[in-house]
């Protein structure tokens, strides 16, 4: 194992930020993970090191294969992950927002190039990403279909063994996100969402570092056994049905992450926040899975508090047809 | 008169509202409707002050005015009210998720329903006031994909300057490219710091949008032109970024023209009392963009300066 540090910022009053990378292996460049680039990606950054921690076991034993080399990087943004902010300590802007980055540009793109510079060449890219809403998801992995010259990360997909492939298709404002940047670059780049981001699930970080191990076994970089994981379904995520709240107040959910349901099945309901009444009800329109949960407790018009996978799989690419649906179905009481 | 373009129920016992206000005169078939918008940044205070004088001094003047000028003080009013430049709540850049949609989050809805709105106007002129930390000379700005559309409209803003730059396909994202798909002659202007109101500009964008409103044959009141922008076409703008982090103190003024190699300020470590970095001019010009807030880190942005060319 190799410990470097690929970027360094400064700042007036705090030591300088180190971004610290591992490489383990040598030879071509063949897959880097990258985890927290948020400060409350803390699952993220523990992810990483899990696999640090694994791979240089892995690594001692004799299990990477040779000519391949991997790279990991815990954390590009601990200013802020100590601090407890979000985004950047200065301007509250977003790292992953700033893709490819600049060198001569402000301070987060010059660490958006910095690191940037160091991970673009490798053959695979995971990224370990957040939603922006608070929430449960059932582990995923996802990626951007940024047009033609896709089908290798696409069947690639499978490979974590992950109960969930999502694709999706990008928008103006993905466009500066590692990801997105690492795909344009020829990278096979993929996001990988685990249940939580604030939160260390142990079982969700045992199943992300699985899975990570799953997919460098499935693409040959290191020799090991690990059991199959589970069957990947793919889906668009357009497909997916959004639980939309129509009213505002207190939620009170009956629905968890993961939860099989028949359509009529109820999945909350928001009372009013001075009289404790109800106020509305929503019912899943659908059979399927619930694939995200909101977990906060008060709502606001308009808040997705559940994504539901359809049970019915169709269309000929094993994707899930239908154009967006986003489905505001309502009891009202 | 006073209308609500947007309304959504927060938690709590309020409503989400975003407000216009219609000023209308005469209005026909041919005559022509402009919006003023501003506050989507909710740190961006500038175009409070613009909004403010427009409506007080278009309805005192009814007579001198025709058609419609619409005026949205506050798109992301929860921001404003709060002192935070984004949306709350999502923590996310509003001016980053246009033109929205009526089935996603609030704030996405909130941008549909802006966009809908302000559809079918002749003239946009969307307001920003920088950030806390960068202080800009009044200037309009407009990607060189709509500068040959929008120019002529630029140069009646009565600013100092007009700065057509590279698109990025991140500002795909933005109300004034939203707006322009849809036929909405856009212009965004940007002008003074964030947090604080400048008088003297706001008075002079005022002066320029009552030219823009003559020029449209909409207001036949007085005019009090006083500037004539220069326009970035052919002329490079530098960026001049730190590399030492510590305390910026400029020591050229805000507007300056500054020679090649000139100093424009330090950058000292308090601690030590030293000069961790001499900040000079990387060319002749123009010092439009000059850095407010003195804490910078590696990188933060200090001035830029457009590039001095003599006319052929
Ligand atoms: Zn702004």
């Amino acid at each position: 194992m190799l410990k470097e540090t690929i970027y360094s910022i400064k700042s007036p009053y705090r030591q300088s930020m180190d971004i610290t990378a591992y490489t383990f292996g040598g030879g071509e460049p063949s897959c880097c993970i990258v985890g927290a680039l948020r400060g409350n990606e803390i699952q993220q950054m523990a992810i990483c090191a899990q696999l640090v921690n694994t791979l240089k076991r892995l690594e001692e034993n004799g299990c990477l294969v040779d000519g391949k080399r991997i790279m990991i990087i815990p954390c590009a943004n601990y200013y802020s992950m100590n601090i407890g902010k979000r985004f950047w300590t200065m301007d509250n802007t977003d790292i992953n927002r700033m893709f490819p980055g600049y060198d001569q540009g402000e301070t987060t793109q010059r660490i958006a190039d910095g690191l940037f510079k160091s991970i673009c060449d490798y053959k695979y890219g995971v990224q370990m990403a957040s939603f922006y809403l608070e929430g449960e998801f059932l582990p995923h992995i996802k990626m951007m279909d940024t047009g033609s010259g896709k089908q290798e990360t696409y069947e690639s997909l499978t490979d974590f063994g992950l109960p969930y492939g999502i694709i999706r298709t990008p928008i103006p404002y993905d466009t500066a996100t590692l990801n997105y940047n690492w795909q344009v670059w020829g990278c096979h780049a993929f996001s990988m969402f685990a249940a939580y981001t604030d939160h260390i699930g142990r079982q969700s970080t045992q199943t992300a570092v699985n899975s990570v191990l799953r997919f460098l076994i499935a693409k040959g970089i290191i020799k090991w056994t690990l059991h199959p994981g589970s069957h990947t379904r793919i889906i668009k995520e357009e497909s997916m049905c959004n639980m939309q709240t129509t009213f505002a107040g207190i939620l009170k959910k009956h629905a968890k992450a993961g939860e099989d349901v028949n359509e009529g099945d109820l999945l909350c309901e928001i009372s009013h926040p001075l009289e404790g009444h109800t106020l509305g009800r929503i019912v899943s329109p659908i059979n399927g899975t619930v694939f995200f949960a909101y977990n906060k407790q008060l709502v606001m018009e308009h808040t997705d508090v559940f994504k539901i996978v359809p049970s019915v799989e169709v269309g000929a690419t094993g994707a899930a047809a239908g154009g967006a649906r986003r489905v505001q179905l309502w009891m009202d009481v | 008169m006073i209308k609500p373009v947007y309304t959504a129920a927060l938690p709590v016992m309020e409503n989400f509202v975003i407000q216009k206000n219609r000023i209308e005169n005469n209005v026909g078939e041919n005559t022509k409707r402009v919006c003023i918008v501003t506050g989507t940044h909710g740190d961006e205070l500038e175009g409070q002050y613009v909004c403010a004088r427009l409506a007080k001094l278009l309805n005192e003047e009814k007579d001198k005015f025709s058609g419609t000028v619409d005026i949205y003080p506050a798109l992301n009013p929860l921001g404003i009210d709060s002192v935070t430049r984004g949306f709350p709540m999502f923590d996310l850049d509003m001016n980053r998720i246009f033109p929205g949609s009526p089935t996603g989050s609030l704030a996405e809805a909130a941008a549909h329903n802006i966009v809908r709105d302000i559809e079918g106007a002749d003239i946009c002129i969307d307001i920003h006031s920088s950030n806390i930390y960068l202080r800009e000379i009044p200037q309009v700005r407009v990607s060189e994909q709509t500068a040959d559309g929008l120019l002529q409209y630029a140069l009646m803003l009565n600013t100092d300057f007009v700065w057509i730059h590279a698109a990025a396909t991140v500002l795909e994202s933005t109300l004034a490219h939203a707006l322009n798909l849809r036929g909405v002659k856009t212009l965004v202007v940007e002008m003074g710091v964030g947090m604080r109101i400048t008088e003297g500009y706001c008075t002079q964008l005022v002066d320029g949008i009552l030219n823009l409103l003559y020029k449209l044959g909409m207001w036949s009141g007085r005019l009090r032109l006083t500037r004539s922008p220069i326009v970035s076409k052919d002329r490079n703008v530098s960026f001049v970024n730190s590399d030492a982090a510590g305390v910026f103190i400029p020591h050229a003024a805000h507007g300056d023209y500054v020679g090649a190699n000139d100093c424009i300020g330090t950058i000292i470590d308090p601690l030590t009392g030293n000069i961790a970095e001499t900040v000079v001019a990387p060319c002749e010009g123009f010092v439009f963009t000059l850095r407010e807030y003195p804490v910078v880190f590696g990188g933060s942005l200090l001035a830029r300066i457009l590039e001095y060319k003599k006319d052929a």
